[in-house]
């Protein structure tokens, strides 16, 4: 029998409605994963060939910072979008992605996907807004971490 | 009979013949929380001079010889008459405050200032969104709000800190999250790998946390930009302005309205604050001239 992961891709947040004829299309890029806890998903540097809607567990951002060692900048939890690399050239991962917890996500084949963008614009635009959103939300939440509002006025 | 929520708590303190006059209290203990906060527990000196108090209120602390700084009671307002002040040491004041010992006397004008919300949100979600030092003036709300846990629906508490060593009250939130039917998230600014938790700002556990925004109180304190930020994200979540409380700071001196040296506006923090509706505040919040 084949299970097609339509109905979970049209009820995930980050696809609620979009047309039954995208969420087809993008259904045809995903497939189920799993990771393990510390399981490390993508390397900084590597071809940024997918994202990941995550459905359980959570996943942090990681990076090395001279002195710090491996540092984790951002968490993505349930309900949350992993990696936007996919789309934007020159599809490198800028971070380490591992999973803090055992989790449960969507893969999304990102060539596949952008081919399908490339094909129908209209999917595509939906793609874009949306991820724009992602990376909006993201750029304000890391300008307040730049703030730094917990530390000590001067 | 009235609930415990309903009853008008006394603040005999603030009705004390010279309102600039501190009482004595002794330092009983005092807790290290992270490595800038601590907390003092203090008992009257003489029993005459214990007063009640509401969620959110503010004493005056002097130390002697040093000078006098407000600071947010943080105790369970059930366990009179010992008080405790969770301060974070930033200046010449608090860190005088910090090189006190057990036995030593300190003077307390209070209790000053408004109070949260807590009987108008009663059979409603309630939401909680704390900021680094912020905790410490919303503590007393949460001890009100476990002590009748069944008259409010969800309770949630979102608490960001700037990495997980400066997670204030750990054990007591543990004890909390396995006690009560409170859902706690936390998330720390950056963390060491091993950390297991959330990581981002306090902002973004707002759009998926589990309340109903159409009947939900939210209360909020933390560093003004925290507060603005969250703000922005409660309302776009939908909860009304008018159920969204800020705990505001400015300097003080007298703390009683004599003085003008907290005023925002048309309002002054000491008298009309600290807590305040945001629509009472929404204008100016955030403005640096004022
Ligand atoms: C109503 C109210 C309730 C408060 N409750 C608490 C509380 O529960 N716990 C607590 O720790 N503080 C609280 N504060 C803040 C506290 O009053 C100040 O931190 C204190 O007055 C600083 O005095 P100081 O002499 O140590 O520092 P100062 O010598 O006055 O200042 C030294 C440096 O610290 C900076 N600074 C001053 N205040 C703050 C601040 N709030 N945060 C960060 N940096 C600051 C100054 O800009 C300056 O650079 C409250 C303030 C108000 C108005
Ligand atoms: S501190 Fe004097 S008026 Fe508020």
């Amino acid at each position: 029998m084949i299970h097609t992961l339509e109905p979970i891709v049209e009820q995930h947040p980050f696809f609620l409605g979009m047309e039954e004829r995208h969420i087809a299309l993008i259904a045809g890029c995903a497939k189920n994963v799993r990771f393990e806890s510390d399981q490390v998903i993508f390397h900084e540097g590597e071809r940024a060939d997918h994202f990941y809607l995550i459905r359980q567990g959570l996943v942090a951002v990681q990076c090395v910072i001279p002195n710090k060692g491996l540092t984790t900048v951002h968490t993505v939890g349930p309900d949350e979008v992993l990696g936007w690399s996919w789309l934007f050239a020159p599809h490198r991962f800028h971070f380490d992605g591992r999973a803090q917890q055992p989790t449960l996500a969507l893969e999304f084949d990102g060539k596949c996907l952008r081919g399908k963008c490339d094909e129908d614009h209209d999917l595509g635009y939906e793609i874009y807004k949306r991820f724009t959103q992602i990376v909006t939300e993201r750029l304000e939440a890391t300008r307040m971490q730049l703030l730094d509002v917990y530390g000590k006025r001067d | 009979m009235a609930s415990a929520i309903e009853q008008p708590e006394i603040a005999a303190a603030a009705a004390a013949a010279d309102p600039m006059l501190p009482a004595l209290y002794s330092i009983q203990r005092v807790r290290q929380e992270t490595d800038d906060t601590f907390t003092l527990e203090l008992v009257p000196e003489d029993s005459h001079s214990s007063f009640g108090f509401r969620p959110g209120q503010f004493n005056m602390v002097y130390i002697f010889g040093v000078g006098e700084v407000p600071i947010s009671i943080s105790s369970d307002p059930g366990s009179l008459p010992m008080l405790k002040h969770t301060t974070r040491e930033v200046g010449t004041v608090t860190r005088a405050m910090r090189q006190l010992k057990r036995g030593d006397v300190v003077g307390i004008r209070g209790p000053y200032g408004s109070c949260w919300p807590v009987a108008k949100a009663v059979e409603r979600d309630v939401v909680i969104v704390a900021g680094g030092i912020g905790l410490a003036p919303l503590r007393p709300a949460l001890y009100r709000l476990m002590a009748e846990r069944e008259k409010f629906r969800k309770i949630v508490l979102l608490y960001g800190t700037r990495t997980p060593e400066d997670i204030l009250y750990r054990q007591e939130l543990e004890h909390w999250r396995g006690k009560f039917d409170l859902e706690i998230q936390v998330t720390v600014d950056r963390a060491a790998s091993n950390w297991r938790g959330n990581v981002g700002v306090v902002t973004t556990l707002i759009p998926r946390a589990p309340f109903d925004p159409s009947n939900t109180f939210a209360l909020v304190c933390g560093p003004e930009v925290m507060m603005r930020f969250t703000v922005m994200e409660l309302e776009k979540r939908g909860v009304a302005t008018e159920r969204i409380y800020l705990s505001a700071e400015r300097n003080m001196k007298c703390g009683i309205g004599f003085c003008g040296h907290c005023q925002l506006g048309a309002v002054f923090v000491c008298k009309d604050g600290p807590v305040f509706a945001l629509n009472q505040i929404a204008a100016i919040l955030g403005k640096s001239e004022i």
